[in-house]
């Protein structure tokens, strides 16, 4: 009988021929990831009682969440973060890099065939480019960096067939958005998770991402885009590494297939506190907002911004409402300043940031205040996310987005593009 | 054997509504963590929980972010055990990593009431609630063992301190 990627690749990841779903079996992953929460696991790493990192090679930290730090505490962790690269001899990221998740797929550390497991919740993201990746707790990054392995149960498999064409201004966030709104916030609870169907071979990486970083918000171990020239093309721009990629069997057995035909789909938009309150735009279209946020490992790429550059179509930033602009990524910062969008954005009065998470943890730069409202293209509405517990978040594509910080109301990106029309 | 008191919530309990991201990389104390537990969610828990106290919530128990303190604080503020109808993966994860028990048994989270007394027999692999026995299945050796050291941590330091 047929295998799915999943069970294909932990087999080959534990050393044994074949593998059971439910089966617990410890594998020893290709690339360990962890950021500004280094500092607390080194801690957890010295109660260990190990001194050395046993592979450091295998290990990469990137400084993206609170950064630049916006207090000495902050600054102090990052200091004993550089402190540990250093003496661990750790591939190292400082502050300015970029998102984890996005600086780990720019610098080809995740690629087909690699298993890859990160201290950070939103680790499934390196699927679109092939890889087996899932998010572990703290203590587990210090039992990786002992050890060089470590216990996962082997989750069944989920199929999702995306069939149809996106019309315009209707994205890969809304797609997602929609299915995790269908399946719910625990519709993919342990398992992996494998997109298929027409539309996916018309994906770019940048939008497979999208859909891989959120499979998280559905409960999801781990997504998957089987890899394909459009994958190895990008891969090919950014690293020499060559892979050894992984495929489901044609006759593999899933828990179930779910199939969306996405094309007659509205822009969707989550509402707060939940990530599977998912409405059309029509049903929230007139909400007042008071802050718009681009960017985050989920959108903050440079097509993210290409896109919310084209809906405003030089309109100002409404009256009263804040914009605030989070590139992805120093390559992505960069990218954009020579397209000419961040200029774009600052005089249409937005507010352009480093890369990094900027306010999407709620920690520093621009968070809300209570009984404020914020539409983001970020992946979280909980309650007290981007900041008190009593504003309230919105998620939505960067053409939403765009819209909403023009108007200063949820707003349908195509009735502007109309508007403008 | 854990016995407290029981304190419910709905389905969903989010890591960010447990231990909110604005404290994700504040340097605390497990006693000044303890103090942050539950706090979007119900301030009144921080103040009156009692060790031995057990939390009951819905499915998806924990969804959300990695930060492993939405277990630790847990722990710091005495919580005997979680209860849900199921949890998400990384939170389990971290709850058994971190020594924190966590029960799927969802008939006796329909049963219980917050503020019931809840009782829990780890060795005879029981929970009793108004007399009621609700059984739960032995979990798998390997988080059985790190259960019972105390956590990820404890387990390893045994481990490699043997193989030395
Ligand atoms: S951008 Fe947001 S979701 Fe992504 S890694 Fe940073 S804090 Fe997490």
């Amino acid at each position: 009988m047929g295998k799915t990627f999943a069970e294909k690749i932990l087999a080959q990841k534990a050393g044994l021929a074949a593998v059971e779903p439910g089966q617990i079996v410890t594998v020893r992953p290709d690339l360990g990831m962890s950021h500004d929460n280094t500092a607390a696991i080194a801690k957890l790493f010295g109660k260990i009682g190990r001194k050395r990192v046993k592979e450091p090679e295998k290990f990469v930290v990137i400084l993206d969440h609170v950064v630049p730090a916006a207090s000495v505490e902050y600054a102090e962790n990052h200091k004993e973060i550089r402190e540990f690269v250093r003496e661990q001899g750790i591939r190292f990221y400082d502050v300015g890099r970029g998102v984890c998740h996005q600086v780990v797929v720019e610098e080809g550390l995740a690629g087909p065939g690699d298993l890859v497991l990160g201290a950070d919740s939103h680790t499934p993201t390196y699927g679109a480019v092939g890889a087996f990746s899932a998010g572990i707790g703290r203590s587990e990054m210090a039992a990786l960096w002992a050890t060089g392995e470590l216990w996962l149960r082997v989750p069944t498999s989920l199929c999702i067939e995306l069939a149809g064409a996106l019309p315009e201004l209707v994205t890969a966030k809304d797609v997602i958005l929609h299915v995790i709104g269908k399946l719910g916030a625990d519709g993919a609870l342990y398992q992996s998770v494998e997109f298929t169907g027409s539309l996916v071979a018309r994906m770019a990486v940048p939008d497979r991402m999208v859909i891989t970083n959120m499979a998280a918000e559905m409960g999801a171990k781990n997504a998957f885009f089987a890899p394909d020239e459009i994958t190895f093309g990008y891969l090919a721009a950014r690293t020499d590494r060559t892979f050894t990629p992984v495929y489901p069997d044609p006759d593999a057995r899933y828990q179930d297939t779910i199939r969306f035909d996405v094309s007659r789909l509205e822009p969707q938009v989550a509402c707060p506190p939940d990530v599977d309150h998912v409405v059309p735009i029509s049903q929230v279209a007139g909400k007042r907002v008071d802050q718009v946020v681009v960017g985050t490992c989920t959108n903050g790429r440079i097509e993210d911004l290409r896109l919310a550059a084209e809906v405003m179509a030089d309109q100002p930033v409404a009256e009263g409402v804040r914009m605030l602009i989070v590139p992805a990524s120093r390559e992505v910062w960069i990218q954009a300043a020579e397209e000419g969008l961040l200029s774009l954005f600052a005089e249409a009065g937005a507010l352009v940031l480093n890369p990094g998470c900027g306010p999407c943890l709620g920690a520093h730069e621009g968070v809300l205040a209570p009984g404020e409202v914020g539409l983001a293209t970020s992946n979280r509405n909980f309650k007290g996310r981007m900041g008190s517990p009593d504003a309230e978040l919105y998620l939505g594509s960067p053409a939403v987005a765009a819209a909403a910080a023009v108007t200063g109301r949820i707003t349908d990106p195509r009735r502007l593009l109309e508007e403008e029309r | 054997m854990i016995a407290g008191r029981a304190w419910k919530y709905g389905d969903n309990v989010n890591t960010d509504v447990i231990f909110p991201g604005r404290y994700t990389y504040a340097r605390m104390e497990p006693a000044e963590m303890a103090k942050h537990a539950l706090e979007d969610l119900d301030p009144s828990f921080a103040r009156e929980v009692k060790p031995g106290d057990v939390i009951v919530g819905g499915r998806n128990f924990g969804c959300g972010s990695s930060r492993e303190q939405a277990a630790t604080c847990l722990v710091a503020a005495g919580v005997g055990a979680v209860v849900a109808k199921g949890f998400a993966r990384i939170f389990f994860r971290n709850a058994i990593n971190s020594g924190l028990l966590v029960l799927e048994i969802p008939d006796a989270v329909d049963a219980i009431q917050s503020g019931d007394r809840v009782e829990i027999d780890t060795e005879r692999g029981v929970l009793i609630h108004h007399g009621k026995k609700y059984p739960f299945p032995p979990l798998p050796g390997v988080v059985q063992e790190i259960l019972a050291a105390g956590g990820l941590i404890p387990y390893l330091r045994g481990q490699l301190a043997k193989e030395a």
